[in-house]
């Protein structure tokens, strides 16, 4: 009797790790996803993404009327050196708002690969390195870098008056009288030519602030149409949907099974929602990977150089330039300033239409996406700095099912299309 | 005879619970030498990632007497990535009855996070650590 109920209490106990195991180790369906992998997959749902944040710092940020001021301005090739770059140069509508290059030729050659602005008013952070801390603050950067539109503070401020005065007045109130040209030289400004670095130094500070205020407009206005580029739902999204709603046919008819197996790795062994993760696919962060530097380059220091200018930066949130009340600024008053991890460290890009956005990372040297996949299955040590990287060891179709993966991700632009053309 | 039981009987019953659902974590710690219990309140219920937001830290002495005028340094990260909280966060005011406004805090991954709270009052300086684990 005894040795009956051992041996029945042993047949259960068995059945029961069978069934444990056989759980652990086979191959799930493609579209067979546990309760808690579906919620997993909703925070990567694009319908999950919330309002855009306000920004504080940009009081027109959301007034269409600034929309309508910075498309004309992001288009306008009279901004720059030589008449002929605009921000649509290296961020183009029809390119996702890149240029398919590895580093942009404007002036000159840019020292990073130009980013999508597609979703990034969603982020704290702007630039690879993070060295700014308002989309409007970033706007202003490449306008007078001298590699990329090149042209001066004082020009910009001359050409507003002279083709937008309206729809700037309307929005900021009066431009100041700029008519005197010994006041306010054609071409002066921090970041130009010699002669016009002297010209700026040469104004009074007060004439200075008042050229710095028209600039700044400018880059709110920029910013406002900016935060209406944004990503629309692709196959993906119509995936988890289907989930959602418990209908695993309509999802099986909308992914492919390696798709959905790429998708199993993505959000699991392969550690990619470590960073990209909220329906945007990016933590908005700043990660060392471990990136090859081509030959040539010197090893760039990333984010932790980019905070310290943020900190510095004379259009930044807590700047006279900026519209934020005092605690507003929360980013940046609780910025991590100090650690390994910032060393080499570079913004984590939006997966969003990644197939789409090549080449990849901060200096375009993976030139295909399969070569993204690649490097970090491989996860090398960085030459300085942190790598959260670990090898991931996949085999050629568990790599080849993530890339299949990550073309789901492609999608039209939810942004109206008027807005993605120059305008009339 | 009945060890090898139980061992397997435990092993099935762990590896049915790795199904993994958020850890249930104690907002309550006492410090490392008892000198004070920290409690913690989140500003967002529940916590999400991404997302900059404030807390609420309640201390404590061993006798259940409410710290004034304390130093609170917040400080924390991921043990097993080897990197800390994307930002540095403050207590930027007392309260009152022992709470403290802490703001900054911010995580930018899922999984096992850990936090150390120091208190210094009175010359005592002791830390609590929190765990969590966000989904």
């Amino acid at each position: 009797m005894r040795n009956l109920v051992v041996l029945i209490v042993g047949l259960v106990v068995l059945v029961a790790i069978a069934g444990v195991l056989w759980t652990a180790v086979r191959t799930p369906e493609p579209h067979e996803w546990t309760p808690e992998e579906i919620a997993t997959l909703e925070t990567l749902w694009l319908g999950s993404l919330g309002p855009l944040p306000p920004d504080p710092s940009n009081t027109v940020a959301d007034d269409p009327r600034a929309a309508e001021l910075g498309h004309r301005l992001f288009f306008d090739t009279r901004f720059s050196a030589n008449g002929e770059i605009s921000c649509a140069t290296c961020h183009q509508p029809a390119k996702l708002f890149t240029d398919g290059r590895p580093l942009s030729e404007a002036i000159g050659t840019t020292k990073r690969h130009a980013p999508s602005i597609v979703g990034v008013a969603h982020s704290p952070w702007f630039y690879w390195d993070g060295r700014k801390d308002s989309q409007w603050a970033q706007a202003l950067s490449p306008m007078e870098d001298p590699a990329e539109q090149g042209g001066t503070r004082t020009q910009y401020a001359h050409l507003v008056v002279a083709y937008y005065a309206g729809e700037y007045e309307a929005l900021f109130g009066p431009l100041p009288d700029l008519s005197d040209r010994d006041r306010f030289p054609a071409s002066a400004g921090p970041s130009g030519n010699e002669a016009e670095r002297a010209a700026w130094e040469a104004m009074a500070p007060e004439d200075r602030d008042a050229v710095n205020r028209v600039y700044a407009g400018m880059g709110k206005a920029i910013a406002a149409y900016e935060r209406l580029v944004m990503p629309g739902p692709s196959r993906f999204d119509d995936y988890v949907e289907a989930l959602s709603r418990g209908d695993v046919n309509k999802a099986a008819a909308t992914l492919t099974a390696d798709e959905a197996l790429g998708l199993r790795i993505f959000i699991g062994e392969g550690s990619c929602t470590d960073c990209h993760n909220g329906p945007l696919l990016t933590n908005n962060g700043f990660h060392n990977i471990g990136l090859p530097l081509p030959p040539g380059t010197a090893f760039d220091s990333g984010r932790i150089k980019g905070v310290e200018q943020m900190l510095v930066d004379p259009f930044n949130c807590r700047s006279p330039y900026s519209d934020a009340a005092e605690g507003d600024c929360e980013e940046l008053r609780f910025v991590k300033t100090e650690g390994m991890e910032l060393i080499g460290a570079f913004k984590v890009p939006s997966l969003r239409n990644v197939a789409e956005t090549a080449p990849y990372m901060h200096l375009g040297q993976i030139p295909i996406l399969r070569g993204v996949v690649e490097h970090y299955d491989r996860a090398p040590v960085p030459l300085m700095g942190h790598s959260d990287l670990l090898p991931l060891k996949l085999s050629s179709r568990e790599k080849e099912r993530i890339e299949a993966f990550l073309r789901t991700l492609s999608a039209p632009l939810s942004t109206p299309q008027h807005w993605l053309e120059p305008p009339e | 005879m009945k060890q090898p039981w139980i061992s397997i009987v435990l092993l099935a019953t762990v590896m049915a619970g790795c199904s993994g659902s958020p850890k249930d974590w104690q907002a309550t710690q006492t410090t490392e030498s008892g000198a004070y219990t920290v409690t913690v309140k989140p500003g967002l219920d529940p916590i999400v990632i991404n997302r900059i937001h404030e807390w609420t830290l309640h201390v404590e002495t061993a006798e259940g007497r409410a710290v004034e005028n304390a130093t609170i340094l917040v400080d924390g990260g991921m043990p097993e990535h080897q990197h800390g909280l994307p930002t540095r966060p403050e207590v930027t005011e007392y309260l009152s009855d022992g709470d403290y406004r802490v703001e900054g805090m911010k995580f930018n991954m899922t999984g096992y996070w850990q936090l150390q709270v120091s208190v210094e009052a009175d010359g005592v300086r002791d830390v609590a650590t929190f765990e969590l684990v966000l989904p």
